[in-house]
């Protein structure tokens, strides 16, 4: 047995029959980051000290039978979840200094339930891209092909799990950066509902649409972390008070009942969208048709606004962005500039040398969309057209149970390709950006390699609070393509 | 539309972002790509369409008015880049 080679479930298998121990397992994931990851870049911050003591009164629980839902789990954290005592970057120059005092709620439930933070992963700075090359710290590379990227802007928590560096980890989407790069690198990403997670602790970039979600090797590790991280939070105000099924049981719904009965839209829009890589578009073709030989049917549906998707979020998201990130002004925490005794010359320099590129971007996009004159024109009528997308979902999913389409429109691009055009860059995000823009859940699950050997990802979206649903069709879908246990040569 | 450099320099004002003189054409020209690109939201009929807001699903959420313990200023001042005593320092504002 490899220890690397372990996914969340079948680890938690061997600790609670004590063929393993957690110390061992850690142990040998953090020599595997330490001889590799110099080549993939997906860690920022890995505390071999921490990690380990959590190992040690992991096996102590294990010991005295105390055995709860991740015990002795190593899983790894996208920078942008807050962490007691353990840095927090964004990737960002801004925060390179920044260590909260508290845990965010996601990291209090992991650690409540056993699990072992092994570190700290790369991103776009403050999620903010669609590849991590966007990031203060590194660039991280596509565990697959390390001149490709991993996608973003949950790059390194993908690229983490690809690379077998953890047993599993947590990213946010605001508008695909979990889907997106666990397509790009083979590995399995849910966005849940919006409000089904609390975003307590979660570093806002924009606030109606981010949601934190696992990044996971197979689809049944997805639940057992889902079964973990939802939930009300008071701490929270726009989560959810609804109830949180038990995940593990669309497992079980599918080995009796398949997906017979279960109808899937394809929208007609997503088919006549250009630019679709032809190997996107076979692997999609060869998705749908893995569907139908499960008993699913297949129907045509319509979400008309489609076009508009990306227009929206663009408006909204810098917006909402632009407002967030007025609070890092160097003054309560994070980097401040020094050498002047003017107020705002103080904020100016130590917002210009603190942001990045394509943060410093979405600042002036937003604040331009939101200043005097212009509101209606831009947020106002953004939120507008976000209603209507919501609304062709809601109609859409009157008619089929969850909705099937590619998750990028080509494989990994190669790193650099697309630095200096940001619009190119925008608009390969048309597929994930409506699931935050609905509130909705979607999942990406592995479903084929491209002739150059880069991992291609199937996405499923359901109606609002209906994880389950992708759970049981995605567990269905992976265990008929078999694809869930073929990982990266480092 | 177009944003000039001149917009640009309004906008990273109120931003309070500084853009150096080489990075406010490309500025620029970036912005009024990506605008010139959101235009289309122009072409959707949206009369009568309430706008979306985030916290739309929720309601309003009360707690009971009880005492909590404070963090106290040592956790809360803890990442201040500067601080005297309890409180955090900025560069003098009233000269």
């Amino acid at each position: 047995m490899k220890y690397h080679e372990l996914t969340i479930s079948s680890a938690l298998k061997l600790l609670s029959d004590k063929k393993i121990s957690s110390v061992e397992l850690t142990g040998a994931l953090l020599d595997r980051i330490q001889a590799h990851d110099e080549n993939i870049g997906a860690f920022i911050t890995v505390d071999r000290q921490m990690a380990l003591s959590q190992a040690k009164q992991a096996d102590k629980d294990i010991a005295n039978g105390n055995m709860k839902a991740l015990t002795g789990v190593p899983i790894a954290l996208k920078d942008i979840l807050c962490t007691k005592g353990m840095k927090t970057t964004c990737g960002s120059k801004i925060l390179d200094n920044f260590v909260p005092e508290y845990d965010g709620t996601v990291v209090s439930k992991l650690k409540a339930a056993g699990a072992v933070i092994i570190g700290k992963t790369n991103l776009d700075e403050f999620a903010m891209g669609s590849s991590t090359e966007n990031s203060s710290v590194k660039v991280t590379a596509n565990p697959w092909n390390t001149a490709h990227v991993p996608g973003g802007s949950s790059g390194g928590s993908a690229a983490a799990v690809a690379a077998q560096f953890c047993c599993g980890s947590l990213g946010t989407d605001t508008g695909g950066s979990i889907r997106q790069p666990a397509s790009h690198c083979g590995v399995v990403g849910l966005k849940p509902t919006y409000g089904r997670v609390s975003r307590f602790g979660l570093i806002s970039y924009a606030s109606s649409l981010d949601q934190i979600g696992p990044i996971t090797k197979d689809v049944k590790d997805a639940a057992l972390l889902m079964n973990v991280i939802c939930g009300n939070d008071k701490k929270d105000s726009t989560s959810a008070k609804v109830e949180v099924p038990d995940f593990m049981q669309a497992l079980d719904q599918f080995e009796t009942d398949g997906l017979k009965g279960m109808t899937i839209g394809i929208p007609k829009e997503y088919l006549s969208i250009e630019g679709i890589d032809p190997e996107v578009e076979r692997v999609f073709n060869e998705s749908k048709q893995i569907f139908k030989d499960l008993g699913a049917n297949i129907k045509e549906i319509s979400l008309p606004h489609t076009e508009y998707v990306v227009a929206a979020y663009y408006i909204i998201a810098p917006c909402e962005a632009s407002s967030n990130l007025a609070r890092f002004d160097g003054v309560k925490y994070g980097f401040r500039h020094e050498g002047t005794d003017d107020l705002i010359d103080m904020y100016k320099k130590t917002k210009s040398k603190g942001f990045g590129a394509e943060v410093q971007r979405r600042i002036l996009i937003g604040t331009y969309a939101l200043s005097a004159g212009y509101y209606d024109a831009y947020y106002g009528r953004a939120s507008q057209v976000r209603t209507l997308i919501m609304d062709d979902f809601s109609k859409a999913f009157e008619n089929c149970d969850f909705i099937l389409s590619p998750v990028a429109p080509a494989p990994a691009f190669k790193i650099g390709e697309n630095v200096d055009d940001p619009l190119t860059m925008y608009l390969t995000d048309i597929f994930t950006l409506s699931a935050n823009m609905a509130a909705i859940p979607g999942i990406s699950v592995p479903a084929g390699y491209s002739s150059k050997g880069l991992p291609i990802g199937i996405q499923m979206m359901a109606n609002r609070f209906d994880e389950f649903s992708l759970l049981k069709a995605g567990y269905g879908f992976e265990k008929t393509i078999g694809l869930e246990k073929r990982f990266p040569q480092l | 539309m177009k944003i000039s450099k001149g917009e640009i320099e309004k906008i990273a004002h109120l931003a309070r972002l500084e853009i150096d003189e080489t990075q406010k054409e490309k500025m620029s020209e970036q912005l009024s790509n990506i605008l010139q690109y959101i235009d289309k939201l122009g072409n959707v009929d949206v009369e009568g369409v309430k706008p979306f807001s985030g916290a739309a699903f929720m309601n309003n959420v009360l707690r009971s008015d009880t005492l909590e313990v404070s963090p106290g200023p040592d956790v809360t001042l803890a990442n201040a880049p500067h601080r005297d005593e309890d409180f955090y320092t900025v560069p003098r504002v009233v000269k």
